[in-house]
């Protein structure tokens, strides 16, 4: 009984009793939600345009950081290594393109996620090759983004601390969603990617480039994934330990469904949240540190129910 | 010439059955065996034996295991670490608990732990297969690990949360684990535990069992019509893949690293075990044991090689160029032979077939 108690009704008490630890837990589970969309944005793209699931998000999120403060680390200034970083993701796209995609084109599927992972090995050894294996510094003032925290007063002297660098990871993140909405409906290489993803011999057969598209959506996947890493760099370190946080972009996607851009928003948000609060108020009495692992139980739950996720198309094949 | 099966008549149904059709096969077979028994122990170095040879078997059992349930039954699993993991835990616990009984008969056992936990995590694979079942593949891979960290009962309350391999005497007097165990007492005992389980694992795999994995692998739906039932390929699949992996995990700890933290199983270990299948080639056995060999000793050949023609390199470096070089060795397989280095070697076979004509 107590046992019940304490599983069904003690978080429940304790999230009213303190109502701004509660929304402070909100918003950190927001915050960590929002980067968790961000990763998985760059899963969907490339995964609606060429039906490729890749793996290597996650090590191309480390290697964009990675990439921008090592060019600083040498002397370039901020700005500069910022494009130049972007011009690296370009080069990358391209080499992606060239190397993996074309040579596999018509493949199984599964042999595509593997090319993947193998992609994601060559970056991990690259990239400790190039810039060391110890984390580094992300350099979040000198690309002018803001620091420091604001306190808000909540009820009888509750307190609600926002990292300003928190605000604007969100605020980056709804632009980019919003342009990345407005490049797909409503430009012509953004309809041409959705014909790639609808059909890909159609595509073909009425003169859409399947190299250029490719090279086109990995480039766009290594914009997001250099803003992913500028953000979540700037509230830990630019390290390789971010690439096992990637794979958590897996339980995100099932829960918003693979095609869906705003899914991954949601599903990325609902993983975040519901981590966070699994964690603080049910995490102790199975002695913490579950985070590790709810987001994939979760997931495994609602794949029982509702296999194509939240705003999924209906394809998975039911065995 | 050399390889030919030309003028080998079979004249009963259990010739023509038999694992090894072919004479020169079993010759080749019997000269493996041979070296691996007589010449390697004798002529090599402790440590050749105990850092590559030793987890190079295990490794390879371990690579069966996946290779059973990603070869055969075409179900992905991103979890094999976590398995082995689960060995490892069983059989330090069941050693704990009887001490006495021969450390072999805990490891064998040890298997039928993780064959269970393999068919809890396998049931999600009734209903969504792919993609998806990686995804619960990686719950169990993080559950387990999280598992091994937080339930202290598991490495007997040890305040450095790992696991330390106890000394155990078994086959009269001989110290068979621990830090005091020889090298070559562990090889033979690898070596028996992974020819054997090899030997029962083709047979399977070529019998009856087998047969309904590769069906449900190349088409769910006719295999159920023709009157497999899925249930039971995939979860004989999950179960015979996790008992393996098992026994390779406890093999892993109690006869290669000799103490192992949760860490020792993370998913790095999975992947490991993943392009050692991919490398060595879906479906295949033999295809195993070169895709272990290769993945293991590519780092080993590199960090003594490089120097050797003269580029000095920190191991670091050598370890980054190694990491490379496996990724790109990946995709190059996968563009070029997607079915691995079994493959590469079966057509060799064809073109000793038939030469010294270009074509038969």
């Amino acid at each position: 009984m107590d046992f019940l108690y304490s599983i069904l009704i003690d978080p429940f008490v304790q999230m009213v009793e303190l109502p701004d630890f509660l929304l402070q837990v909100l918003w950190e589970g927001f915050v960590a939600g929002v980067l968790y969309a961000l990763i998985a944005l760059g899963f969907v793209l490339i995964f609606k345009a060429s039906g490729v699931f890749n793996f290597a998000q996650g090590i191309m999120v480390v290697f964009a950081g990675l990439t921008l403060v090592g060019l600083h680390e040498k002397g370039v200034p901020a700005y500069l290594a910022l494009i130049l970083t972007i011009g690296v993701m370009g080069l990358l796209a391209l080499a992606v393109e060239r190397f993996v995609m074309r040579p596999l084109v018509n493949q199984p599927d599964i042999i595509l996620l593997m090319s993947t992972i193998g992609l994601t090995y060559f970056l991990i050894g690259f990239g400790e090759f190039i810039f060391g294996g110890e984390p580094k510094q992300m350099i979040t003032e000198e690309l002018g983004l803001p620091t420091g925290s604001t306190a808000f007063e909540i009820g009888d002297g509750g307190l609600l601390i926002l990292q300003h660098i928190d605000v604007a990871a969100a605020v980056i993140a709804i632009i980019m969603v919003g342009m990345l909405a407005i490049f797909f409906n409503k430009t012509r290489i953004g309809r041409a990617l959705r014909a790639v993803a609808d059909d890909h011999q159609a595509a073909l057969s009425v003169g859409i480039s399947l190299n250029q598209i490719w090279a086109i959506v990995w480039f766009a996947a290594g914009i997001v994934a250099l803003t992913t890493g500028i953000m979540w760099g700037a509230r830990s370190d630019v390290s390789f330990a971010l690439e096992i946080i990637a794979l958590k972009a897996l339980p995100v996607l099932i829960l918003g469904g693979f095609t869906s851009i705003p899914g991954a928003i949601v599903g990325g948000l609902i993983i975040g949240i519901g981590e966070k609060i699994g964690e603080i108020y049910w995490g102790p009495l199975v002695g913490g540190g579950i985070e590790s692992w709810l987001a994939y139980m979760i997931a495994l739950i609602f794949l029982l129910f509702r296999p194509q996720g939240l705003f999924g198309e209906r394809i998975i094949e039911r065995v | 010439m050399l390889y030919r099966e030309s003028g080998q008549y079979k004249t009963s149904y259990d010739a023509d059955q038999a694992i090894f059709p072919i004479r020169e096969d079993r010759i080749g077979i019997a000269i493996i065996l041979a070296v691996a028994v007589f010449v390697i122990p004798w002529f090599s170095s402790d440590f050749l034996l105990s850092s590559i040879m030793i987890p190079f078997l295990i490794l390879a059992l371990a690579t069966i295991g996946l290779n059973v349930l990603t070869g055969y039954a075409g179900q992905l699993s991103l979890g094999t670490g976590a398995f082995m993991g689960v060995g490892a835990y069983a059989c330090y616990k069941l050693t704990t608990i009887f001490p006495d009984v021969n450390i072999v008969v805990h490891i064998l056992l040890s298997g039928i732990f993780s064959a269970g936990i393999g068919i809890v995590f396998g049931l999600p694979s009734l209903r969504i297969k792919g993609l998806y079942l990686a995804v619960t593949t990686l719950a169990a891979q993080f559950f387990l690990e999280w598992c091994f960290i937080r339930i202290p009962w598991l490495y007997n309350y040890n305040a450095s949360g790992a696991i330390e391999v106890p000394e155990r005497r078994g086959f009269g007097d001989l110290i068979v684990t621990g830090p005091a165990a020889s090298p070559i007492t562990r090889y033979y005992i690898v070596l028996a535990i992974v020819i054997v389980l090899t030997l029962l694992v083709k047979n399977i795999v070529r019998g009856r069992i087998g047969r309904q994995w590769m069906m449900i692998r190349d088409m769910d739906i006719a295999a159920e019509l023709i009157g497999v039932r899925p249930l039971w390929a995939k979860l004989s699949a999950f179960a015979v893949s996790s008992y393996l992996a098992g026994v390779s995990g406890a093999m892993f700890v109690f006869f290669y690293l000799g103490a192992a933290e949760p860490s020792a199983f993370a998913i790095a270990l999975s992947f490991q075990i993943l392009f050692m299948t991919i490398l060595g080639g879906l479906g295949s056995l033999v295809g195993s044991f070169f895709g272990a060999a290769f993945i293991w000793a590519l780092p080993i050949v590199l960090r003594t090689g490089l120097p050797a023609i003269g580029v000095n390199v920190g191991a670091e470096v050598v370890f980054h160029v190694a990491q490379m070089v496996v990724g790109a060795l990946i995709i190059l397989f996968l563009i070029v032979e997607p079915h691995g280095l079994a493959r590469l070697w079966s057509l060799g076979k064809e073109k000793l077939r038939v030469w010294p004509f270009p074509y038969a």
